[in-house]
């Protein structure tokens, strides 16, 4: 895909990623059967990486660098920007990902590690039809961001909180929140916006 | 991130096979190893991004999570700890909780949500200073990193370094949390090798820095961790972890303790003391310990444990309020373990 980067004059990040999904919707529609084996890349580590993964409820056969993350699997192969690269060290947040229902930092795993797994983006949170996630909907009633990088991930980290019972009071909140920075220190919005998906969540 | 050899197991005998794949390992140190076991990677994905671990093979061992290696059992005698655990199902676990309180809530002062998601057990004693000149490998001077060149952080910055078990060639602190509850519950480890598995006091997993401080742990470099045990103890569940540091959450020890007591009234008869976030390895303090048995807990004989604690401390040009910081957290943990309702 890097490869096809300079085969026009008009090169932008948009016609980029377009080209990037393209390219992955090739490889995914690809039908192998599922390997059997442990899988196990070649001799020559340079080699492609094949990968089958659930994506917010759509399987995709992947092939990649074997040194991708997850987070540069979702955004650069898949197409899914909404996942965000902060720090890409473990130390924002702003990349997490729930990996079969459980908060992960995408950052910090290897592409190759999610086989079999089910992995929710914030592009999987809305209904089909267009219909907000609680979570989605109370940051927005709440004002719960400025710039709006950290809050993909602040959402999926929340929706997560609520689900492991650790939203219960305030201070609960803060500290299961903890992992999530935010530079625009919408901090008490963000604690308010949980507060009311919590009982929306519970409702449902 | 140099490329490297990716292979997945469920097998922990077959990981330690694959481990080196018959190639001679030009390190015997096997935080250095090229061939790298990788758990929750929080550690290791980190440290390759950075250039610091170069591993040319990585043995991916997630799905050890699902065998007996992933599991937490209670027995007559203890509590044993699968090392493929995550730290988040340890922290929460009500038993864990209730009866080793400090093991409890030594990973769940820890990291953040996520990373407790991820990260296993046997990574988390394993993981590496946060030594800027050890993670920074512009640093040339880093005898951890490059055996040998020197320590930076010696005349360097060194506010978060340690005091206690340091030498003249590194004082990197020794960053976990967890390791302190192990060591001071007396834990032992399980690890499993190409000759089978052997056991052992966790206190001997760990190597002060000394000559060679990038040789970190006693473990060949395909031994992996397979579980931790710790023995039921009067003063395992009056125990705590206090945790001292720059902010509230997601923040390594400035200072902290791990401690238990077993109490008579109002005297001691047994306490276990380990101090985080101010010596080059988990930091049992032994003659604390000993001061303090069969002592009524008051005022003058807290602050003698303390003074004790710390005697050997060797302070550098910024890190000098860690004793004083670090006598205070075990005086203040002391009281609060004395102070428990159990």
């Amino acid at each position: 895909m890097v490869s096809q980067a300079n085969s026009g004059p008009q090169w932008s990040r948009r016609n980029f990623l377009a080209t990037s999904v393209a390219s992955t919707m090739s490889v995914t529609l690809l039908d192998y059967p599922p390997a059997t084996a442990a899988p196990s890349s070649s001799a020559d580590p340079r080699d492609p990486f094949v990968t089958n993964t659930t994506i917010n409820e759509r399987h995709y056969r992947l092939a990649f660098d074997v040194r991708t993350t997850l987070l540069d699997a979702l955004r650069e192969h898949v197409g899914l920007t909404g996942s965000k690269k902060g720090c890409d060290h473990g130390q924002c947040g702003a990349c997490t990902v729930l990996v079969d229902g459980r908060r992960v930092l995408s950052c910090l795993t290897l592409a190759a590690s999610t086989e079999g797994k089910n992995i929710t983006t914030i592009e999987g949170l809305a209904q089909a039809d267009g219909t907000l996630h609680p979570m989605q909907q109370a940051f927005i009633d709440h004002d719960a961001f400025q710039c709006g990088y950290c809050t993909p991930g602040q959402i999926l980290s929340a929706v997560a909180c609520v689900d492991e019972g650790h939203a219960d009071s305030e201070p609960a909140i803060r500290e299961y929140m903890s992992g999530n920075l935010c530079r625009c220190a919408a901090y008490p919005n963000i604690v308010d916006a949980i507060g009311q998906a919590k009982i929306k969540m519970k409702g449902a | 991130m140099q490329p490297f050899q990716f292979s997945r197991t469920a097998d922990a005998k077959s990981a330690v096979l694959m481990h080196g794949s018959g190639r001679k390992d030009a390190s015997s140190d096997p935080a250095n190893a090229s061939a790298q076991y990788l758990a929750g990677g929080t550690t290791l994905l980190d440290l390759m991004k950075l250039g610091v671990t170069r591993p040319g093979q990585v043995i991916d061992i997630n799905d050890l999570g699902h065998t007996k290696a992933g599991t937490i059992e209670f027995a007559a005698d203890g509590l044993r700890l699968g090392a493929m655990s995550r730290m988040s199902a340890a922290a929460e676990h009500p038993d864990i909780r209730r009866n080793f309180p400090v093991v409890s809530q030594s990973l769940q002062l820890a990291a953040s949500a996520q990373i407790r998601n991820m990260a296993s057990l046997g990574g988390n004693v394993l993981q590496r200073t946060r030594c800027s000149y050890f993670r920074d490998v512009s640093y040339e001077n880093c005898n951890k990193r490059r055996p040998g060149s020197g320590c930076a952080a010696l005349d360097g910055v060194n506010r978060s370094h340690a005091v206690l078990g340091t030498s003249d060639q590194c004082i990197a602190t020794y960053p976990g949390d967890f390791a302190q509850a192990l060591i001071a519950l007396d834990a032992r480890i399980e690890v499993l090798g190409r000759k089978g598995t052997r056991e052992f006091p966790f206190a001997r997993l760990h190597r002060q820095p000394g000559e060679a401080p990038h040789l970190e742990t006693t473990l060949a470099p395909e031994e992996m961790i397979v579980a931790f045990y710790i023995p039921k103890g009067p003063y395992a569940r009056r125990s705590l972890f206090l945790k001292v540091r720059d902010r509230e959450s997601y923040e390594f020890a400035l200072a902290s303790a791990a401690v238990g007591l077993d109490l008579d009234g109002d005297s001691v008869r047994q306490a276990r003391i380990a101090l985080g976030g101010v010596a080059t390895v988990p930091w049992r303090a032994h003659k604390a310990e000993q001061i303090l048995a069969g002592k009524h807990l008051n005022e003058a004989i807290l602050n003698t444990a303390a003074e004790v604690a710390f005697e050997d401390a060797l302070p550098r040009s910024h890190n000098a309020f860690k004793v004083e910081l670090g006598k205070r957290t075990l005086i203040r943990a002391l009281r609060e373990t004395a102070a428990m309702e159990i």
